[in-house]
């Protein structure tokens, strides 16, 4: 299995989640947002600075930086 | 080839099992009846390949969660050997509903405690034996931590799997069908009545984001828009509050002074002197305000200040805060109050205790009066607009520099996560209602403190009646006597200082203070100060007025969400401090290099 994080995505890529490797209040929050394995995730843009990205999930868009990124599993189709 | 199916809640360390079962040789995979794809591995387990299958976290078998419905329709396409099912050994009493709903599906079923070790920590023992006894499921305790339990697990899941499902498939499905009954039926409802479309069409919040988040424009655009909607508010407030400031004098000289023309000398004194003309001075702001919050109302109704998040989290991060709190001091320029209160959506107590301890510095709604009113009388009307703004710039400096100062006593690794809406206009309605809102709330703030400031400042400049009215012998003059030392070297002079001692309490007072202090209202005011100060003065003052404390119900609402008094009392000393050593270094500064 690759290790390809969300966080190395480019913008304009499209994945899959494959995991989530975050601590119980940050899955909590993910999972409330709609981040679940196997749901598509688009890259959006990346804010400059190393500032957050912005990322789409269905019909929703969030915010979040890349070290929390960084714990988001994907692949590419 | 047999399957085991992963099944628990989320966060019960399932996954890290399930790396250490299948040795991190997964692979992602589809499987009938569902349309996300799993991980699943092949290990040995005895003489037999199995394959192990991860199914995603869940609360509730019966639940209507896209989880949810994963893990049913998994179990109904694909009855598994054996139901693997993790729980949280610290939280058991909460994890346990899953276990139950899970044996009634009649699967066989291995049940592993995991976190055992967290569990003994915490004080919880759990009799396996016993619950084994009572649940007819073989229950293993297992610490995923220290590897402990593990070898004893896998025994019993080959054992398992020697057996067959015990319960028949049909009854299997029958009962989940139970709840695709619903599902069914909500699909039915959702398709025929609710539209989304697969994939988004580029819609106008994503044009407008191409533009105003763009990655070197995205900043400068920002900072324009800001400055020109304070110029906004300047340019359209000033003659507005003219008028209202012309139309309250002219109320007073035609109605109020022959009404009030036969009452003792002392009492229209405090009537005219005092209360009239310092509730007047400070209602001729009533219109800037109302305009500040009808645009406040505008920007942040629009979904533009989690634009402003994104924009500034980088940076925000060096300061060792986040874009929310970026948008809380935003907020803070209406009002500091429910700023503070808006940090309670931050988990970690230290960021909390930093972001408010910067959000005071935010220049609010009632300081910008004291501004508009003192850049009016002592600055030239194309100048006065860029003094404002570049106390707006003070602001934030004095925010930048306190973040910075005391990051490391505030650490923090908080995760930032935000849902980003799309861009709203909001209807004039909800404009004028949430305008009125805060115009209510002002007034209901300026009739409490000022009526009861202007009053006492009133006393005070007449007290003793034998001194002379606003005069070194009265109360006053003796207090301003007393602090002079203090502020003789940041150029404040008595009459401010006593401003300065009530805008302690409401801002919204120091101008109506002044009106008291002078005999004097609105433009009358104004020239007397002109006569009196010069510009350096005046920007001095103004530095302090924005740096020390915002009024006491900040203060109030600071104690109440940290619930720390030496905190509080920090955040109180600090900004003194600050405010001081800044209004000190411009006088002084100003004041060598000859102006």
């Amino acid at each position: 299995m690759s290790a390809l994080t969300l966080a190395q995505l480019h913008s304009g890529d499209t994945a899959t989640i494959v995991a989530i490797h975050a601590e119980e209040a940050l899955h909590q929050r993910l999972l409330a947002l709609g981040f679940r394995s196997g749901k598509q995730i688009e890259l959006i843009r990346k804010a400059s600075f190393s500032g957050p990205l912005q990322v789409r999930i269905g019909t929703t868009d969030i915010l979040l930086r890349r070290n929390e990124a960084a714990k988001i599993t994907v692949c590419r189709p | 080839m047999k399957r085991i199916a992963l099944l628990g809640m989320p966060n019960t360390g399932k996954s890290t099992l399930f790396n250490r079962m299948t040795g991190g040789a997964a692979r992602v995979g589809n499987w009938p009846g569902i349309t996300v794809e799993l991980l699943s591995g092949k290990i040995l387990l005895g003489s037999d390949m199995v394959e192990i299958i991860d199914l995603p976290g869940i609360y509730d078998l019966h639940g209507f969660s896209d989880d949810e419905q994963v893990v049913r329709h998994f179990l109904h396409d694909n009855i598994p050997d054996l139901a693997l099912v993790i729980l949280n050994a610290t939280q058991i009493e909460r994890q346990m509903s899953l276990l139950l709903q899970l044996r009634q599906l009649n699967m066989n079923i291995v049940v592993l405690l995991n976190m055992s070790d967290e569990a003994k920590k915490y004080g919880i023992s759990i009799d396996s034996k016993k619950m084994t006894e009572m649940l007819g499921v073989p229950i293993f305790l297992l610490s995923g931590k220290y590897g402990t339990g593990y070898q004893e697990a896998l025994q019993a899941i080959t054992k398992a799997l020697r057996y067959p499902t015990p319960g028949m498939a049909e009854q299997l499905r029958s009962q989940l069908e139970q709840d695709e009954h619903i599902e069914s039926e909500m699909a039915r409802v959702l398709k025929h009545a609710v539209q989304v479309p697969a994939q988004l069409p580029e819609n106008l919040t994503d044009k407008l984001d191409r533009v105003l988040l763009h990655p070197w424009l995205g900043l400068p655009i920002f900072f324009g828009i800001m400055y020109l909607l304070f110029q906004g508010i300047f340019l359209l407030g000033q003659p507005l509050q003219g008028w209202v400031g012309d139309a309250l004098g002219w109320l007073r000289v035609s109605a109020l002074d022959p009404a009030c023309a036969g009452l003792p000398v002392w009492l229209s004194g405090l009537l005219l002197d005092g209360i009239y003309n310092g509730v007047a001075t400070v209602a001729a702001f009533v219109p800037i305000i109302i305009l500040f919050f009808l645009f406040m109302a505008m920007v942040e109704d629009s979904g533009y200040l989690s634009r402003a998040a994104f924009l500034m989290d980088a940076l925000m991060a060096k300061m060792g805060l986040d874009g929310r709190g970026f948008v809380m001091l935003l907020m803070g320029f209406g009002c500091n109050v429910p700023a503070l209160m808006g940090t309670r959506v931050m988990r970690s107590r230290s960021l909390r205790l930093l972001t408010m301890l910067v959000i005071p510095f935010s220049l609010c709604s009632a300081r910008l009066q004291v501004f508009v009113f003192i850049t009016a009388a002592l600055f030239s009307p194309k100048a006065a607009p860029v003094v404002l703004f570049s106390l707006y710039l003070f602001s934030f400096a004095a925010a930048i520099v306190t973040a910075l100062l005391f990051k490391t006593k505030f650490k923090n690794n908080e995760p930032f996560v935000l849902e980003l809406p799309p861009y709203r206009f909001p209807t004039v309605k909800q404009m004028l209602l949430r305008g009125w809102l805060e115009v209510r709330h002002f007034l209901q703030r300026a009739t409490q403190f000022i009526v009861a400031g202007v009053v006492l400042v009133w006393l005070l400049t007449h007290l003793p009646p034998s001194a002379a009215p606003a005069g070194a012998g009265t109360l006053a003059g003796m207090i301003g006597g007393l602090l002079h030392p203090i502020f003789a070297p940041i150029g404040i002079n008595e009459q401010l200082t006593i401003a300065l001692l009530f805008g302690f309490v409401a801002k919204e007072i120091v101008i109506g203070s002044l009106a008291v202090i002078y005999g004097l209202s609105g433009d009358a005011l104004g020239h007397a100060l002109g006569q009196q100060l010069d510009w350096v003065q005046a920007y001095s003052f103004m530095l302090f007025t924005l740096i020390y404390t915002p009024c006491l119900s900040a203060i109030a609402t600071l104690h109440n969400e940290a619930k720390d008094l030496r905190y509080t009392l920090f955040a109180l000393a600090w900004s003194l401090a600050l405010a001081w050593a800044v209004s000190f270094v411009f006088y002084q500064g100003a004041r060598a290099l000859g102006y």
